[in-house]
């Protein structure tokens, strides 16, 4: 076997299972990259579960019902149309089963709003249509920018082929550091957006006049990619949020050359 | 369509004037029946195109055929329009038909408000309808209209709240008409435990509409001043603010949702049991269960904004509350169930769309339950994931109960049948094409795709194209409807009185076609 071949194969069998990841996330939620996000992860696929189990005891009866007691079989009707015992069963199962899908949704909330004790802080401001970051405090503090839709035109129009990440990509990324606990602050300037990156499970509206916040700790570094999830106007389908998480030292050397950016801008300014 | 010959020899009343001045001046309850009812099918095609729209720009990624601006448009009116225009009349046609045959009345007790509230709704679509072509073009705002966003737009907004008034008073007035009725023109011996479901479920709907109407009234209200007047209701700039809109909406929006699926409760709770041959199960308990689920949709509103930044207490509070709408409404769902169970069981049209609509209704049920889940809604919150699911309820629901309900009482309505074959088509069809254009929607949202969007990332595309199709063929199905319903009409074979063998309330006992005044002299009820 050449060794063109092996390659071949090789890529062949990545490709597949690639495309088999890819086949599994279409249907479900992103890969969760938090602890959070692996929570919700975890109490959606539970919550099936139970919805499945309870889907095929009521329609198991149902259909076998259907089936069987036809006119056309010459089933006769019977008549009976009470039962409180039953009424009584059937209100208290359905009670049991709510208490115990509660019970970790509601640890959960409290921890998605445990928002103290952030290593870095983040304003994101929502307008139409970009987003604006502000490092509040933590490494990195100082640092502002803003992220628009980085797409080109044309693509949209379709007068050229649409690129891999076709209306997921920005000019500048909002750059976090791995395992670091980030606490955003979410507002607006003109109307109602919000700021959702699925695989964190962080989704808050962004509310003029108001600030509201929440947090998130990536548990790897990457690239992950999210949209406005509130309706702001013409270009609501256009504002992405792309979140590049990466290592401490990466974090470090991108905040410097900001800063340097920042600096050497403001020697400009200041020269002129 | 329902002028007969009297068959009791006293038809002296049924003189009315002929041509369209019989429809403008009506104050018969089944001639304003069925204008509500051609009314809302009307709303339904419009409603209809807007949806063809939005699902031929997002057949593949790209703007293709809607710019962004027009596209939000559309999904903004076809909102509002299969809601306020399609899906509510549509139930107050109903209504208006069935309650006095139902409850062994001549009439509604308003006769003349009721010919009001009707002629309100045409004025109110025309205002939609033609925003399109005012300067600014129609609202874009989404129908949930939120502001600041809803502050921005031209003119087409404010035509749009003087519809919503419209749309409210037209409500209103059918509601009070509709307690009216129920409360005091019941035929003697029929206590208010011996009523049809159907009644029953419109006598609690109409409680909640004449709850949650003048809400929204006074919401859009503040919203046309803040647009026109300086005022700063929903500005946070002048000290208002922008969530309190949203609390007062959804105070009216979440009961809304339950003022469109109560009545389909009752038209399935009354077809079951005529196709089971058998009594409804736990009668009493689904009474019980539909005045809990009106109560309860009172207190859960904000489960519709758990992303705007709630205190833990409050999304807690709201989560605990919705998820336990799922046990009254499981209740229902089990009686069904236990009505069918050892029934003698015939699948005649509107059984069919009701099955489907348990069918399907306990899915968006589930995707109900799912989405009250805090940590969940939060994610699924805005995206296809909702989308999907409010169609399950609200097509599947309450529009699949609707379908079963005019093929339940055509015959009643017209004194000619349908044709069941050709009824059948339509169900498997519209259930086929339904789930093709719905059902992916769950994954859609899943992934990632968020809602009102005119254009999206790639790796949605195939999922949409599929959900397009879908709904083309969904579209076109109902345009068959139409023509079903029409040859119905007109070249039906003549229906018996009683034309299904298990029918048990009163309006089975008039002749079919139901004279122009049924009861002039009400039936005892033992």
């Amino acid at each position: 076997m050449s060794s063109k071949s092996v390659a071949t194969r090789v890529g062949a069998a990545l490709l597949t299972f690639y495309s088999s990841l890819a086949m599994s996330s279409k249907y479900n939620f992103p890969e969760p990259q938090s602890a959070i996000a692996q929570d919700v992860y975890d109490q959606h696929i539970f919550a099936m579960w139970i919805c499945l189990a309870i889907f095929i005891a009521v329609f198991g009866v149902m259909f076998y019902s259907i089936l069987k007691h036809r006119k056309s079989l010459g089933y006769k009707a019977a008549n009976f149309h009470h039962s409180t015992l039953v009424e009584i069963i059937w209100t208290a199962i359905p009670c049991a089963i709510l208490v115990v899908m509660a019970l970790p949704a509601t640890k959960t909330v409290l921890a998605m709003k445990d928002t103290s004790e952030p290593d870095i802080t983040i304003k994101v401001t929502g307008y139409q249509w970009m987003w604006g970051y502000d490092y509040l405090q933590g490494e990195g503090e100082g640092i502002s920018f803003y992220s628009k839709l980085s797409t080109p035109r044309a693509q949209i129009e379709n007068k050229e082929p649409k690129g891999e990440n076709y209306l997921l990509e920005v000019d500048n990324n909002l750059v976090v550091p791995v395992g670091k606990k980030v606490r955003v602050i979410v507002t607006a300037n003109d109307v109602i957006h919000a700021w959702w990156v699925p695989a964190f499970s962080v989704k808050q509206d962004a509310i003029p006049g108001f600030v509201r916040d929440a947090w998130f700790k990536a548990d790897r570094t990457g690239i992950f990619r999210g949209q406005c999830t509130e309706l702001c106007g013409k270009d609501h389908g256009f504002m992405p949020i792309v979140v590049e998480v990466v290592e401490p030292e990466k974090y470090a050397q991108w905040v410097a050359d900001k800063q340097k950016a920042s600096a050497s801008a403001m020697t400009t300014a200041a020269l002129n | 369509m329902a002028v007969v010959q009297d068959v009791h020899g006293h038809g002296h009343d049924d003189h009315h004037p002929t041509g369209i001045m019989r429809w403008v001046c009506t104050t018969n309850h089944k001639d304003i029946g069925t204008m509500y009812l051609w009314f809302s099918f009307a709303m339904f095609l419009v409603g209809g195109f807007l949806a063809m729209g939005i699902r031929a720009e997002l057949f593949m990624p790209g703007i293709q055929i809607l710019e962004p601006e027009l596209f939000n448009s559309f999904t903004t009116l076809h909102g509002l329009i299969m809601v306020f225009g399609a899906i509510m009349p549509a139930f107050v046609g109903l209504a208006n038909w069935q309650v006095p045959m139902m409850i062994g009345a001549p009439d509604m007790a308003f006769a003349r408000m009721n010919n009001w509230s009707f002629w309100i709704l045409p004025v109110a679509a025309t205002l939609l309808v033609s925003s399109f072509f005012v300067p600014g073009g129609a609202a874009a705002g989404g129908w949930t209209f939120y502001p600041p966003l809803s502050t921005q737009g031209g003119m087409g907004v404010d035509m749009m709240i003087f519809a919503v008034h419209l749309l409210g008073a037209s409500s209103i007035m059918g509601a009070i008409n509709i307690i009216t009725t129920i409360l005091n023109m019941r035929a003697p011996g029929m206590t208010l435990m011996k009523m049809p479901l159907f009644v029953w479920t419109w006598l609690i709907t109409a409680y909640l509409l004449v709850l949650v109407m003048p809400v929204l009234a006074g919401t859009v209200t503040m919203l046309l001043t803040d647009r026109n007047f300086g005022t700063s209701f929903f500005n946070a700039a002048g000290g208002g603010d922008p969530v309190l809109f949203q609390h007062i909406f959804w105070f009216f929006g979440h009961p809304e949702v339950y003022i469109m699926i109560l009545p389909a409760f009752g038209v399935v709770s009354e077809i079951i049991p005529t196709f089971s041959r058998k009594p409804l199960f736990g009668y009493s308990s689904m009474v019980y269960a539909t005045a809990s689920i009106a109560i309860l949709s009172c207190v859960v509103w904000a489960h519709h904004m758990f992303t705007v930044g709630m205190p833990s207490v409050g999304q807690l509070f709201f989560m605990y509350a919705t998820m336990l709408i799922a046990v009254p409404t499981g209740v229902k769902v089990f009686n069904w169930t236990a009505t069918m169970w050892r029934g003698s069981m015939t699948f005649e049209v509107p059984m069919l769309f009701s099955i489907g609509f348990i069918f399907l209704f306990v899915i968006g049920g589930f995707s109900g339950v799912i989405c009250a889940i805090v940590p969940i809604d939060i994610q699924v919150q805005e995206t296809y994931y909702v989308i999907a699911h409010f169609h399950y309820v609200l097509v599947s629901g309450a529009l699949f109960a609707i379908f079963g309900a005019v093929y339940y009482w055509l015959p009643k309505w017209c004194g000619r049948m349908y044709d069941e074959k050709l009824g059948k088509w339509h169900f498997w069809l519209s259930m086929f094409f339904f789930n093709l254009t719905f059902f992916v929607q769950h994954f859609l949202g899943l992934a990632g795709m968020p809602r009102r969007v005119p254009d999206y990332a790639l790796q949605f595309a195939d999922f949409n194209m599929v959900s397009s199709i879908g709904g083309f063929g969904f579209g076109l199905t109902q345009l068959f409807f139409l023509y079903i319903v029409i040859k119905c009409i007109r070249s039906g074979e003549k229906a018996a009185d009683k034309p299904w063998e298990g029918g048990t309330t009163l309006e089975w006992t008039l002749p079919s076609p139901a004279p122009y005044h049924s009861f002039e002299t009400p039936p005892t009820i033992k």
